[in-house]
């Protein structure tokens, strides 16, 4: 069955559909929130060397992976409303960048939390914790400059040229680890495989499933809000039942 | 070309001219990025003379020797190649140890020691509980053996 795009790029029928899609991804994400944590907490053992306090990388990676994937998105939702002129995609940006600097901040904050007792400082300035800053700045960036424009497709096309230059950054936190000396260490996730008792692997790799689904969730539900925001004055939103006059 | 297209080649070319750019960039800051130098880069002279700077490395296994103050301690940076000595006086990290990655940010003095006044632990992106990391260590205990045997036997 061929699915038509062009019928749900329209906010009106992408709205409905949004609704009806918030709860598929918001219970899994709750319960695989549990069980990631739980796994986490209870299933998977102690590091040989970090002991029990490893245990925040469950939250540390996750977040930083989505960090980054969200942007990617964020670019991507942006690029083709500049390209096509939809006025969802650059809505569907819009909605995605809080959730995205939320997970930048998480990334960051944990990170100081795991710093701090294992490394000796909460913070150094190399150059993937630089380069993760700079893309929560970038996210403030965005939401900021959208903000200060009142006409919003406008607003779309500014925060949009922002957004897609913004991405170079991305490869930089993904590579930076290699590309320089850094006291972050390399990557554990890496092509060749993951350095991680299959336990501990679990437990990472659920709750990164659990982010990603609440991120979706929680998009659709605030891109349901700026649809109903932009489109108030045509007909088909006072004819909705929640909306009522 | 449709107008649409058009934008689609605006923006190709927007990202990969800004991502050659940052590419050139970040090529000629390359020394700066970088959090610390290694013992080798410092003994080319490569590192800052007469300012503080990072020097990373491993900590030379049965190089550690704490001073009477209980606080003061003298170690050696080494990358297997070069190594240098450094003093510091403060509290190590939990994950300092011998044969460990360290990062200590100092000033070098002229008598080719670094005075630290801060020591930072590095470590692997390898997690593991105990057991596996114990059951790892005697494999490679029972390899060396093997490899030492099979040395033997060649030598005879």
């Amino acid at each position: 069955m061929a699915i038509n795009w062009f019928k749900y790029s329209a906010p009106s029928t992408f709205y409905g559909l949004a609704g009806r899609l918030v709860p598929w991804f918001a219970v899994p994400a709750a319960v695989l929130f549990v069980i990631g944590l739980y796994i986490g907490f209870f299933v998977a053992p102690k590091d040989a060397v970090q002991g029990e306090a490893y245990r925040i990388i469950f939250i540390h990676v996750p977040a930083s992976i989505l960090s980054m994937f969200l942007y990617l998105v964020m670019a991507g939702y942006a690029a083709l409303g500049l390209i096509f002129n939809t006025r969802l995609s650059s809505m569907m940006a819009t909605a995605l960048a809080p959730t995205g600097a939320l997970f930048a901040f998480i990334s960051l904050w944990t990170g100081a939390l795991w710093g701090k007792p294992m490394w000796g400082a909460w913070w150094v300035w190399d150059a993937r914790l630089t380069s993760e800053l700079i893309l929560l700045f970038l996210y403030f960036g965005f939401i900021a400059l959208h903000a200060s424009i009142d006409d919003p497709r406008r607003a779309d096309r500014a925060a949009a040229l922002l957004a897609i230059v913004g991405s170079v950054n991305v490869p930089i936190i993904y590579f930076s680890v290699k590309w320089w000396n850094t006291l972050h260490q390399g990557s554990t996730i890496k092509f060749s495989g993951t350095s991680m008792h299959v336990a501990m692997q679990q437990s990472m790799f659920t709750l990164l499933l659990a982010c990603w689904l609440y991120a979706v969730a929680v998009t659709l539900v605030r891109v349901r809000s700026i649809i109903l925001e932009r489109e108030r004055n045509t007909l088909w939103v006072s004819e909705l039942k929640e909306v009522g006059l | 070309m449709k107008i649409r297209q058009k934008r689609l080649m605006f923006i190709v070319a927007g990202v990969l001219g800004v991502g050659v750019a940052a590419w050139l960039v970040l090529n000629a800051l390359k020394k700066n990025v970088s959090l610390y130098f290694t013992p080798t880069q410092v003994m080319n002279k490569e590192a800052p003379q007469g300012r503080s700077f990072r020097i990373g490395g491993l900590v030379e296994a049965g190089s550690l020797q704490r001073e009477k103050d209980g606080l003061s301690v003298k170690f050696i940076i080494t990358d297997t190649v070069k190594s240098m000595p450094v003093i510091y006086k403060g509290i190590l990290p939990d994950l300092f140890k011998e044969g460990k990655g360290v990062v200590a940010q100092g000033k070098m003095e002229a008598d080719g020691v670094m005075h630290a006044d801060e020591v930072l632990a590095k470590h692997d992106e390898n997690y593991m509980p105990p057991e596996a990391k114990d059951a790892l260590q005697r494999a490679q205990v029972a390899m060396s053996g093997v490899a030492a045997a099979s040395a033997i036997t060649v030598v005879k």
